[in-house]
């Protein structure tokens, strides 16, 4: 087990978020800390995303605190996010289509010397970084619309390292890749734990999850629905806290789901 | 961006014995192994360029070669139409008179990377001819102060639209349709009831497009700096790319194009000189090219506008500030508008009542697409409004030549607009199934 701090990195108090009649979140907690994986699951709709994207500044917070390093902050844009050390990579990636992979690892951040790109140190950079995240790309001087799903998912998982962030987010990272790369995946984020970095992962694959987890929250209808440690929790009791087994409405179906998964 | 610039001088370090050596080795080992065997890598020599061309046409990466082609054919069936189109006195007049819409043009560049428009270029451009008439003339300001105040107050119309476009959220299109009504009127207001001002003939804005460098030796030696200065940033460029183990351009490719380069320097600096020098509306227009080129290809602002013409979103994710950046770019349209209409205002020595108005507009937008400029955001360099203003001028005159009405003239001119549009979006599309969008 890794050691970990007494203060989380980052702590949800009470966040809740509003898109005109929808509810997105209600008073939703959660912390992290250095040197810790937290997933976080949760059905289609549950929430998970809308979280990831209050920390990362897209949809500021209605109600409720962000703590960061104990201190509470305000993070209404992304820049003020990326300024704390909070690094997100997007399920939609964010990358432009008709950049080369250089421009897109450091865009937002360009390299300068006396005002203009630095092309020659972005390019070695980059190499530099693809190669010891040992991602295999054709070429850094490409357009990304030539890569495939998942180079484009590659490309954007380094893109979140340049800045040696405090805290990653990956939504969804291993979605669109290969048996390879999703191994490759899971390695970068076991990296990223032992070089004390803190890491929210959000998945659907419960394999990942047991895999390189520490933690697991669970959101449940834009709620809370249970913080579990992965080493003494078994599937079958995170699957239910998904699907809402507690709840007295939908037991019978999570019953059948539960029977489903775990045949 | 395309693939031949990162080539295999992975190798080539290894095997040419005149190859800068090896700085680092760690990082050359590395670069080896970054080389993906599926990728395509050039050939070395001049048959590699014929199969990287053969395979660029398919993939449908044809960048400048239609107009380029384009402009060739028109010059070829003019000058069998009439063999003084391309005298020398006729090609100075077409570079001289192309200045004023080109200039507005290199602004449209601006905006159509973002993926909008502006269709109030034209009358703003009036109406900083209009302005800088009434302050110079009727007012007795000094030109210099005429002039500066024009393009501030263009730079301003610009700003506005794009405050509109950026924070209230309004579309570009409907936004600048209004703004051409308005400045419109704002011209014809300003101008008052006699509804022409005439210039200085002997003034600042006069000698815009009157002034020649008579002097043999200044287009001879622009043409040198020219050449000398795109070899020597080309040739060190690429030893800092070799000495960083990044890959480079072998030297023959950069001698190749410093060649073409300097062919067609020299050719254009000997045409000028046989009939009366080089003009300064040609010099200026080819420093703003230049300046504005730079901005956008080696700077953070430009790479900015090219990062929001790919993708709003992710720019906003990457903390771009879209709302500035999208005022920004109004904002040098709307000064490139006021700088093309005082060369028009120039050409004509005064500021009247039809000043930005007619096909001036859809000239400007046609000259960027033809050039190359994708309407679709994202792709484009302002060049392209160097070719695309070409064409359009040439065509202009070449009609003139041969006497051909006006309509006539309208209906080519949106022939080869359409062109161009339909060659840009199969284009597109071809390269979205060759996956270079």
């Amino acid at each position: 087990m890794v050691h970990v701090s007494a203060t989380p990195v980052l702590a949800l108090r009470g966040v809740s978020k509003r898109f005109g009649a929808v509810q997105a979140l209600t008073d939703v907690e959660l912390e992290v800390h250095a040197g810790e994986v937290v997933a976080l699951v949760g059905d289609n709709g549950a929430g998970k995303s809308t979280l990831v994207k209050t920390i990362a500044g897209v949809h500021p917070i209605d109600e409720g605190v962000i703590e960061w390093d104990g201190k509470p902050v305000s993070i209404s844009r992304p820049h003020d996010a990326q300024a704390l050390g909070i690094a997100t990579v997007y399920q939609d990636l964010a990358l432009c289509d008709n950049i080369d992979v250089v421009g897109n690892l450091f865009l937002g951040r360009e390299l300068k010397k006396w005002g203009v790109l630095d092309e020659v140190e972005m390019e070695r950079r980059s190499r530099e970084l693809l190669t010891t995240l040992s991602i295999r790309i054709p070429s850094v001087r490409i357009p990304i619309a030539s890569l495939s799903g998942g180079q484009r998912q590659t490309v954007a998982i380094a893109r979140s390292m340049l800045g040696d962030p405090k805290l990653v987010i990956l939504d969804e990272p291993t979605a669109a890749l290969g048996v390879e790369q999703t191994a490759q995946v899971l390695d970068l984020v076991e990296r990223l734990r032992e070089r004390g970095h803190a890491v929210i992962l959000i998945s659907h694959n419960m394999a990942d999850v047991k895999a390189v987890a520490d933690k697991v929250a669970v959101l449940r209808l834009g709620r809370n629905n249970g913080v579990f440690e992965v080493k003494t929790t078994s599937q079958e009791e995170i699957i239910s806290a998904i699907t809402g087994a507690t709840d007295n409405a939908v037991t019978r179906r999570a019953a059948r789901t539960n029977g489903e998964v775990s045949q | 961006m395309s693939i031949d610039k990162t080539s295999a001088n992975v190798d080539k370090t290894t095997d040419d014995p005149k190859g800068a050596p090896v700085v680092n080795p760690e990082a050359a080992a590395a670069a080896v192994t970054a080389v993906d065997p599926r990728l395509l890598v050039r050939e070395q020599g001049l048959l590699g360029y014929w199969s990287e061309f053969k395979r660029k046409m398919k993939a449908g990466e044809l960048g400048s070669l239609p107009v380029i082609v384009g402009l060739a054919v028109i010059c070829v069936i003019f000058q069998m139409l009439n063999s003084n189109f391309l005298s020398a006195q006729n090609i100075n007049d077409i570079t001289v008179t192309m200045v004023g819409t080109g200039m507005i043009s290199v602004g449209i560049v601006f905006v159509l990377l973002l993926g909008e428009i502006d269709l109030s270029v034209g009358s703003v451009s009036g109406a900083a001819s209009a302005l800088m008439a009434v302050l110079a003339v009727n007012q007795g300001w000094p030109e210099w102060a005429a002039i500066l105040l024009a393009v501030g107050a263009g730079v301003a119309i610009g700003a506005l639209h794009g405050f509109f476009f950026a924070v209230l959220g309004a579309p570009a299109f409907a936004v600048t349709l209004a703004g051409l009504l308005f400045w419109l009127g704002f011209m014809l207001k300003v101008l008052g009831e006699d509804g022409t001002i005439n210039l200085d003939g002997d003034g600042l804005v006069a000698k815009l497009t009157t002034y020649y460098f008579s002097d043999i030796a200044a287009a001879y030696g622009l043409a040198v700096v020219a050449v000398a200065v795109f070899f020597l940033t080309s040739f060190l460029g690429n030893k800092r790319r070799e000495a960083a183990g990044v890959p480079s351009r072998p030297l023959s490719d950069t001698v190749l194009r410093t060649v073409l380069l300097a062919v067609i320097s020299f050719a254009a600096a000997y045409m000028y000189n046989q009939y009366k020098g080089l003009p300064l509306a040609t010099v200026v227009f080819l420093a703003f090219l230049v300046g504005t080129d730079f901005v956008l290809r080696r700077t953070a602002y430009g790479r900015k506008i090219f990062a929001l013409g790919g993708s709003v979103e992710a720019s906003r994710r990457a903390g771009i500030n879209v709302t500035a950046v999208r005022i920004s770019v109004f904002a040098v349209s709307g000064g490139f508008a006021a700088i093309g209409g005082l060369f028009l205002a120039s050409k004509i020595a005064s500021a009247n009542q039809s000043a930005g108005t007619g096909d001036l507009l859809m000239n400007a937008i046609a000259a960027a697409v033809i050039g190359g400029t994708s309407l679709f955001g994202g792709r484009g360099r302002t060049w392209n409004a160097l070719l695309g203003v070409l064409v359009i001028v040439s065509i202009q005159y070449g009609l003139q030549l041969q006497s051909i009405a006006e309509p006539v003239k309208y209906m080519i001119t949106a022939a080869v607009l359409l062109t161009t549009v339909v060659i840009d979006s199969i284009t597109r599309k071809t390269q979205k199934t060759a996956g270079r969008a």
